[in-house]
């Protein structure tokens, strides 16, 4: 039945996001658009609705569910409330890679007499970057048995990435540190129409992935030596949580700036919504509720006339009374 | 029931293997668990009984020698077929909200439910039953997170019990528990070594229970080989005592159990009828002084405590008036 409402709720939410925009387009003309009664599909407003709006409500669904998947992972992993796809250093790495491509590179990358510029050389920045962190974890995951250990290791991997950042900023040209600002900022538009099958396919293999690790994460609830004595190969598990956790965060930072908040706070939501420790439900309720908190966000950034919130303004606003709940309702019960 | 060797070591040294170098904490161990019995880990603190566990459970390599479980060495083992054979109740606590009793005692069925983890009819059957070996069936529908020390406990050997596997480890299931429930907890894993012809073998510091209740005991020190048998014969043949017997512990020959050993420094000559001399005396032990047949005179009945012609209604009184006596 829960199910049934968060439906419902994030089916209007994406329509809604069809619906307005920073440009007033009358509902009539969007409907007639969708339906396609109208060969106003080709005029400026079809250009806005199918070009931008589009891709970008599909953006913020599948981004918000990939956070909020990823979170959910992390946060069992490592059997941590705090735990998030920032803290494990993955967003600093795609941040590291990008702020290498629009603050040393000044925006394009050229190899063998062969020039990629502008978002290609960004995207290009993040996944590199993201997996070059990723790699580091893996590799540092086979001696660090702990998983405490392995956290904090992401942790200082993602303070050395932020002081290098600070190093090129210092550095780099004015008209750099302000695309990399604006990148840091976060948003939904920055996926085409062209790239969103790209976006789109990553997005759902990350999640596949991690709907296969739902009956492990339920065993590793239990702590590691107890999912051990399950039958659990923890060394497995783990690389492959880093693996899908590697992929949705990558992805989605590459193309969406790092976003704060998504994947530490609505796996909290979650839990509250369906007061259970299945992640059977859980991964289902993340996948409905995440993809509903990036609609919401979004329609948030792009309510007030003729400006565009940034997305990172927005989604601490959500996140923040979450988090502090959490914290609060830990305290009570200790 | 044939009490077979479920579990077995050959030369077994436990400990830490660091680089070329390794920290022993155990060595030379060469024993046995039977199924159908009770075996209890006694040891003090820091003699390498959890090491021995892990060990034992195939979460530490040995240092050197070999662990074979129902027939077949620990390491030809693979994590999932293992799973089959041991479980494991550990002493670490992990947190579980919004997770109803009957959900982590499901978590038991891993090793045979399919690909979701959910579980068939005969799962299902399994873990009721499993909840109904250990008294926990109306608690089912609880979340973990609101049992008490003792219900928690029994919900993870309930899991362990869904596991279905016949060698069960636990690691000192009895500490935290008040005394009524520990004496509860090693009750019921006496009845399911008994009954249901597992191989038990659990750490405890529970001495006085453990001699009671344990078919075999192995003691563990620091130093020293472990020893192995029942607790009988141990105590008969001085072992128990060498183990753990040290100023103001004594192991008391006539019961097979430790005893506090007081030192006293007059006596008295009590006499009476119990269980009013046996209360008597072992209040006058802990004022240190000695009952025997020296000293004034103490009768003990129903009709309460005649020191040296004075009646007394209590223990307490009784106290008063020995000192008085024993001052003048």
């Amino acid at each position: 039945m829960k199910f049934v409402w968060l439906l419902l709720l994030t089916a209007a939410l994406f329509l809604l996001n069809l619906f307005i925009g920073s440009v007033d387009i009358p509902a009539r003309e969007v409907m007639a658009i969708l339906t396609g009664t109208d060969t106003g599909a080709e005029g400026p407003y079809g250009f806005i609705v199918v070009g931008s709006r589009l891709p970008q409500a599909v953006t913020a669904l599948l981004a918000g569910a990939a956070l909020t998947v990823s979170g959910l992972m992390l946060q069992t992993a490592f059997r941590n409330p705090l735990a998030g796809p920032s803290i494990l250093g993955i967003t600093s790495g795609a941040s590291l890679g990008v702020a290498l491509v629009m603050l040393l590179l000044g925006g394009s990358v050229s190899a063998a007499g062969f020039t990629i510029g502008g978002n290609l050389a960004v995207l290009a920045g993040a996944i590199a970057g993201s997996i070059a962190v990723m790699g580091v974890l893996l590799l540092l995951s086979v001696w660090l048995k702990n998983g405490l250990m392995l956290l904090i290791a992401g942790i200082m991997v993602g303070y050395l990435t932020s002081s290098v950042i600070m190093l090129l900023n210092y550095m780099a040209s004015a008209e750099g540190v302000q695309s990399y600002t604006m990148w840091g900022m976060g948003n939904f538009n920055g996926v085409s129409l062209t790239q969103l099958p790209f976006f789109s396919t990553t997005v759902a293999a990350g999640l596949l992935l991690a709907v296969l690790l739902v009956k492990p994460l339920n065993i590793i609830l239990l702590g590691e030596n107890y999912a051990r004595n399950l039958g659990v190969s923890m060394q497995r598990v783990r690389n492959m949580l880093l693996g899908a956790t590697g992929i949705l965060t990558a992805v989605v930072t590459a193309f969406c700036g790092p976003i704060s908040f998504i994947g530490l706070a609505v796996p909290h939501i979650v839990r509250m919504i369906f007061r259970s420790a299945d992640h059977r439900i859980l991964m289902a309720g993340c996948i409905i509720t995440g993809g509903c908190t990036g609609l919401l966000c979004n329609l948030i950034c792009v309510v007030p006339a003729d400006i565009i919130l940034p997305l990172n303004g927005v989604t601490p606003l959500i996140g923040v009374p979450v988090i502090l709940y959490v914290i609060l309702k830990e305290r009570i019960h200790r | 029931m044939d009490n077979r060797i479920t579990v077995e070591t050959c030369d077994l040294t436990t400990g830490y293997r660091r680089h070329s170098s390794a920290r022993i904490v155990t060595g030379n161990i060469n024993a046995s668990l039977r199924s159908g019995e009770l075996t209890c880990l006694l040891g003090p603190n820091g003699a390498g009984k959890s090491t021995l566990l892990k060990t034992l459970s195939g979460f530490l390599p040995p240092v050197s020698g070999s662990v074979e479980v129902c027939g077949r060495p620990l390491r030809d083992y693979r994590d999932r077929e293992l799973a089959r054979v041991l479980g494991v109740v550990l002493t670490e606590r992990p947190v579980l909200d919004n997770m109803t009793v009957a959900e982590l005692v499901t978590l038991g069925r891993s090793p045979y439910t399919g690909f979701w983890g959910r579980g068939n009819a005969e799962d299902k059957a399994v873990v009721s039953r499993s909840l109904e070996l250990v008294g926990i069936s109306r608690m089912a529908h609880r979340l973990v997170s609101t049992l008490s020390d003792g219900e928690r406990q029994k919900a993870m050997i309930a899991k362990a019990l869904a596991q279905a596997t016949p060698v069960i480890f636990l690691d000192e299931p009895t500490a935290f528990l008040d005394y009524p429930s520990k004496v509860e907890m090693m009750r019921l894993l006496h009845h399911l070594a008994h009954t249901h012809d597992k191989t038990i073998f659990l750490s405890t510091h529970d001495l006085d229970l453990a001699l009671q209740l344990a078919d075999k005991v192995w003691l563990v020190a620091k130093d020293t080989e472990p020893v192995t048998g029942t607790p009988e014969d141990l105590a008969l043949s001085g072992r128990l005592s060498e183990f753990f017997c040290r100023d103001g512990v004594r192991f008391d020959a006539a019961t097979g159990l430790f005893a506090l050993d007081m030192p006293t420094s007059t006596s008295v000559c009590l006499t009476g009828e119990a269980p009013f001399v046996t209360m008597a005396a072992k209040a006058l032990l802990r004022n240190g002084i000695l009952p025997s047949a020296f000293g004034p005179a103490i009768k003990a009945t129903e009709s309460g405590f005649d020191v040296d012609g004075r009646i007394c209604g209590s223990i307490d009184q009784m106290l008063h008036t020995v000192k008085d006596v024993l001052q003048q």
